[in-house]
């Protein structure tokens, strides 16, 4: 089938789960419905944690290891540094409209984005279905995964 | 760029969005949305009604401001239009392109 290089399909994979990659992803995924492009997500390993009902609530960003933050990874590594960083990203956030995590699933599944958990990082971390965020659409194995994206002009991301 | 519809001559984007809401009236909306493939109906019009009035007093658009609005959830906003529909409204409803990224 010929293409134009129109992107109809947007795969994404989300292997982590600190703040910053979940909204990267989450943005990428509704702006796709937003400009008529279909979406789909993958969680997968820790990115699991993202709609995992106890703890997507919670997320934090990383002080360690994140060289843009501009802190010494010594001092990212401290008591609390963690938590301090996330609450004052959150607070940047809601001034630009940003939803928090569970409000943002919520308008994802409402654009029509497909949310999938990977079965194998599910056995891994032994959570059950009944953990999850409620509206997911199912737990896939990563060959369900492809073939979900077959079709002319779908495109993979791995976050 | 001119763009002639309904007999009417109208300022717009090469997207097809228009620069002079004075221009704007009723028909001008059917006839957008007809391109869309969007015939509007009484609910359409409720919706278009709100984003014209958040245009009017300057209130950014976004889809999280749309379900927050209490005209319309997130879920019927993509039924009522389906590809795009925070552009595909705007563009309806004759006022500028949206610059929201959510």
């Amino acid at each position: 089938m010929e293409n134009d290089g129109k992107i109809n399909k947007m795969m994404i994979i989300l292997s982590k789960a600190t703040l910053e990659n979940v909204y990267a992803c989450f943005v990428l995924a509704n702006g796709a419905r937003m400009e008529g492009i279909e979406a789909e997500i993958f969680f997968t390993f820790f990115g699991l944690e993202a709609i995992h009902n106890k703890k997507l609530d919670h997320l934090h960003i990383a002080t360690v290891g994140n060289p843009a933050m501009h802190m010494p990874t010594m001092l990212g590594g401290l008591p609390g540094m963690e938590a301090l960083a996330t609450s004052m990203m959150k607070k940047e956030m809601e001034k630009i409209d940003m939803p928090d995590v569970r409000e943002f699933l919520e308008i994802l599944t409402a654009s029509g984005v497909k949310l999938w958990a990977c079965k194998l990082a599910m056995d891994m971390f032994h959570y059950q279905k009944e953990d999850l965020f409620e509206d997911l659409d199912g737990v896939l194995t990563v060959g369900d995964f492809y073939k979900q994206g077959s079709g002319v002009g779908t495109h993979m991301l791995f976050i | 760029m001119d763009k002639v519809i309904v007999g009417k001559t109208i300022s717009v984007t090469e997207e097809g969005f228009m620069t002079d809401f004075s221009q704007w009236d009723k028909g001008i909306g059917d006839a957008i949305a007809a391109e869309n493939c969007i015939v509007l109906t009484p609910r359409h019009w409720e919706v278009l009604d709100y984003i014209q009035t958040e245009y009017k007093n300057e209130v950014p658009l976004s889809i999280r401001k749309i379900g927050k609005s209490g005209i319309v959830d997130i879920k019927e906003f993509y039924q009522l239009f389906p590809v795009a529909p925070l552009k595909t409204a705007t563009k309806i409803a004759g006022i500028p392109k949206p610059v929201s990224c959510i």
